[in-house]
């Protein structure tokens, strides 16, 4: 693939990944942490599939329950989690496991070798005594048995894959490499195994423009090589356009729309999506209004009754207060937990234009 | 000409560090006219923050002169600095260690208010003080004048932190991404009422991010300076800057940022620099700063010799020989 890849060429890629294999597949999946104040529910009959090779972005604020699936997937959670559902995971060979009913042994070698994830600011979590080659030998051997030539020789090739030097990054200290470099360095330490799925939360938060540019096209580049599954947690929406087949929001612990990510973007149609894209600024073309979404995320403990999302709707009546919307399907390979979706319009309100 | 409001001239900050010495601002000179938005726009380390702190006379300049209606603020007198810091007002980036933990809303506001005899009893106190959190949107008042910092989410903290700024009626605000820490609605929402402040207070901001998408919604009837490694590389009218980049460090930055929207983001032109790192201030490369990146750099001309920020067209000013030179070739062509 060229530079001269266009949109319109990217989402052919995504359908035809949707008529892939489903590589993960989430039914109904709830998490639940035990808290002080009694039970909270940061994840609430979350369903989806991710197809072999694409890519989803899960977008939403602090808080909206994205991280907790993440590391529900990968069975992750804190020991006052406590997840019920199932997420079925097919191997290469064809075999399907659910990988909540892993034993603790399968569980460990699914981990990075199957389903890898780049932890949130994990670039600050590398052990600062031990060189990159002693992160990469450990990451190897603590999952699957492998020679030090074979770990040499997988870390070299990805570590050039994601536009390092590999024989100066393997022998540096985390302290000697920029955050982006070691967000880079991660990002080859998690594919050293090979997996088919790769998790990622907020890969480029925090990141200065052309590092957080860099770590995009290196994802992009390492994506088309190896097509490994991505799905990867944001609150940064620009992200979600460059880098996602699909586009999932989660609002309150809920998914409230999935669709391919030109229909999410263009024709979204849960007002949550949409207050979401209406709150981000544009640098390219003209100068749009934007504005905020009214009132704060509610509190897991106490949701409001039918939508969770009604307080802070303008398009919420009467029924939002009290039936709980289902996922409807609102065109081909599109849904939105909203009973009035149909009501639902992107219009950017043009401050001034740009000829 | 009458002087701006505030200026900086050829200011420079240095940092003596154990490693050596730290050039972190570098001959800067901008104005901020009454009611106007310059925004500061770079990466870290690019001199941004300290620029807004000298502004702010919170950090007295290594060299060059911060002039306040034309006058060398630190050459005031005691009384016309004083002034001064009631007229420029400074929010900090992070609302979770600007304000005092064991203060409640109220004394927050209300102590610059005795401090500089703005109010001179309880009831004037208390109104003002619900005044400005109206201001801010904190409404109903009552609701958060008795609130400790801590009982308060992010947002509604860096809007305290903005009613403070407000107390003594400023009339420049030099604000440190004062939005960034935040989630996308609730910094729109924050956003919007600073443009409210700077068009219906006419206060001026000096206002620092490193996204230039929020410098355009931001400073639309401003300025842009952007800011490489404690240098002003391109300054100009926002319109200007955003639409007809003429640096290749402002166009490197405006073409990396990742649109909101699928197609354009997927469409845009990049432009390719030689390298992702960004230099060291410790080691700040001879010449032209930005020429081991830079996707114009020329042998002998960008790594000898430092070009200086000059005039392109009637308003804008580039620092780079190559720009320079080819503008003066199409100029004379």
């Amino acid at each position: 693939m060229t530079d001269s890849a266009t949109a319109p060429q990217s989402v052919t890629e995504a359908t035809a990944a949707r008529s892939n294999e489903t590589v993960l597949s989430v039914r109904d999946l709830w998490i639940e942490y035990n808290t002080m104040s009694g039970p909270v529910r940061a994840v609430s009959g979350a369903s989806f599939d991710l197809h072999a090779g694409e890519s989803i972005a899960l977008i939403g604020e602090s808080g909206s329950g994205k991280t907790t699936l993440g590391l529900g997937l990968l069975r992750l959670l804190p020991k006052s989690g406590r997840a019920q559902g199932e997420v079925q995971y097919r191997y290469r060979d064809g075999r399907v496991v659910d990988v909540q009913r892993l034993s603790a042994e399968e569980v460990r070698r699914f981990r990075w070798q199957e389903c890898a994830m780049v932890f949130q600011a994990a670039q600050n979590a590398l052990n600062p005594v031990a060189r990159v080659w002693d992160h990469m030998l450990d990451t190897a051997r603590a999952h699957r048995s492998m020679s030090r030539a074979e770990v040499r020789e997988r870390s070299e090739r990805l570590l050039a894959m994601v536009q390092l030097e590999p024989r100066r990054v393997l022998n540096a200290f985390p302290h000697e490499l920029s955050g982006g470099m070691r967000q880079r360095v991660l990002i080859a330490m998690s594919l050293l195994l090979d997996p088919q799925v790769l998790i990622l939360d907020e890969p480029t938060t925090a990141l200065d423009i052309l590092t957080q540019r860099a770590i995009i096209e290196v994802l992009r580049s390492i994506r088309s090589e190896l097509r490994f599954a991505m799905l990867f947690i944001s609150h940064d929406l620009a992200l979600a356009a460059e880098l996602a087949d699909r586009v999932a929001t989660m609002y309150a612990g809920k998914l409230v729309e999935l669709g391919a990510v030109r229909d999410v973007f263009y024709e979204p149609k849960h007002p949550y999506t949409l207050g979401l894209i209406n709150a981000v600024p544009q640098v390219a073309g003209d100068l749009f209004e934007i504005s905020s979404i009214p009132g704060a995320p509610p509190s897991l403990l106490s949701l409001p009754t039918g939508c969770s999302f009604h307080p802070r709707c303008g398009y919420a009546r009467e029924r939002c207060q009290t039936d709980v919307p289902p996922l409807y399907a609102v065109a081909d390979g599109h849904t939105s937990a909203c009973h009035f979706h149909s009501d639902v319009h992107l219009e950017r309100k043009v401050v001034e234009a740009v000829d | 000409m009458t002087e701006p409001l505030l200026a900086l001239d050829h200011v420079s900050q240095v940092f003596r560090t154990r490693q050596g010495e730290v050039r972190a601002v570098d001959d800067v000179s901008i104005a901020v006219e009454p009611g106007q938005v310059v925004c500061l726009v770079g990466e870290s380390g690019s001199g941004k923050t300290t620029s807004a702190k000298i502004a702010a006379g919170l950090r007295r300049p290594t060299s060059g002169a911060v002039r306040f209606h034309g006058q060398d603020i630190w050459r005031l007198d005691h009384d016309a600095f004083r002034t001064y810091r009631r007229a420029v007002q400074y929010i900090h980036q992070d609302p979770y260690a600007s304000l005092n933990p064991v203060h409640n809303v109220y004394d927050t506001l209300v102590t610059p208010l005795r401090h500089h005899g703005i109010v001179r009893t309880k009831v004037e106190e208390a109104r003002r003080a619900r005044d400005l959190l109206a201001l801010v949107d904190l409404t109903p008042p009552e609701n958060f004048l008795f609130k400790y910092p801590h009982q308060l989410s992010g947002g509604q903290r860096q809007r305290v932190s903005v009613a403070r700024a407000l107390t003594l009626n400023p009339r420049l605000i030099a604000a440190d991404e004062a939005t960034s820490m935040l989630d996308v609605s609730i910094r729109v929402s924050l956003l919007n009422m600073l443009k409210r402040l700077s068009s219906d207070l006419g206060v001026g901001f000096v206002f620092i991010t490193h996204d230039l998408a929020i410098a355009k919604y931001f400073a639309w009837h401003g300025d842009i300076a952007v800011m490489y490694l404690g240098r002003v590389v391109e300054y100009g009218p926002t319109p200007t800057i955003i639409n007809s980049p003429q640096h290749p460090y402002t166009r490197a930055l405006l073409g990396a940022i990742p649109e909101p929207d699928p197609d354009v983001t997927r469409q845009r032109e990049r432009v390719r620099l030689r390298t992702a790192e960004i230099s060291s201030l410790l080691h700040v490369p001879p010449g032209c700063s930005f020429h081991p990146r830079c996707p114009l750099f020329e042998q002998g001309l960008c790594d000898t010799l430092r070009p200086e920020l000059a005039p392109i067209d009637e308003r804008r000013e580039v620092a780079c020989h190559v720009v320079a030179r080819d503008h003066a070739v199409a100029l004379a062509g």
